[in-house]
């Protein structure tokens, strides 16, 4: 029992020294969904560094880019948007789903 | 209080024109009846819409940015889902969303001008600055 914990715990802070260390995002580790170890170079906002402010439920294009295929709006881990942004992005995703611009679902 | 809002409706496929006219210019009046003002209208024409809606695969999307009250917008809104041709509508108030896009652009003009002002005065500024820091520091 006790190796298993001593075990445990320098694998634990092994990557997390690693993480500020190598300057990217707390996201690295944290991150990993599908239990990938390393992480991903660090992915930019993409309103951030246009300068967008505005997003209207209009612009359906630029909307159509953070959906996927089946009309589910894609999570921000995936499209590296930032909080806030993605939090607009889903007020205006919804709404133009309320107004028939985006579907709610898509059948296969 | 005059707060903008957004209104985009969608009128069924098979009405002619002159009639979304008529339905167009009798929303408008509602909101100009009622102490609102009509900033602009826009008919985004005809498009196919995401889902059936009421069976219908297409619509004429039509966008009104007014100036209204909020009991102005109930009763249009009333209207809207009255008139048996408008099959969707959604309002969205737009004023916060502008007074932050203001305050953001205005922010990017004060900025812009510090910097583009410094060709000619920054330097000649930061130049006699600079040794008459210096004087004062040593002495």
């Amino acid at each position: 029992m006790s190796d298993e914990t001593t075990q445990k715990a320098p694998a634990a802070s092994g990557p997390r020294s690693a993480g500020p260390g190598a300057g990217a995002p707390a996201s690295g580790p944290a991150g990993a969904p599908g239990g990938r170890k390393f992480f991903r170079r660090k992915k930019v906002c993409k309103f951030c560094t246009e300068k967008i402010d505005a997003i209207s439920y209009r612009d359906v294009n630029l909307l159509k880019q953070f959906v996927a295929e089946r009309g589910k709006i894609v999570p921000r881990r995936l499209t590296g948007v930032c909080t806030t942004h993605q939090r607009r992005l889903t007020r205006a995703i919804k709404q133009a789903r309320n107004i028939a611009l985006l579907p709610f679902a898509v059948k296969y | 209080m005059q707060r903008f809002y957004e209104v985009m409706f969608i009128v069924r496929p098979d009405v002619q024109d002159e009639d979304l006219d008529k339905l167009i210019a009798s929303f408008e009046a509602t909101v100009t009846n009622g102490g609102g003002a009509v900033r602009s209208t826009e008919k985004l024409g005809r498009r196919k819409l995401a889902y059936l809606v009421r069976k219908f695969s297409e619509g004429n999307y039509v966008l009104l940015t007014i100036d209204a009250d909020g009991a102005l917008v109930s009763e249009l809104e009333r209207r809207l889902r009255v008139t048996e041709q408008v099959i969707k509508f959604i309002t969205v108030r737009m004023d916060e969303e502008q007074k932050r896009l203001d305050k953001i652009k205005a922010i990017r003009a004060t900025r812009r001008k510090v910097s583009s002002e410094p060709a000619a005065a920054a330097p000649l500024a930061e130049a006699p600055e600079a040794p008459a820091e210096h004087a004062q520091a040593s002495a």
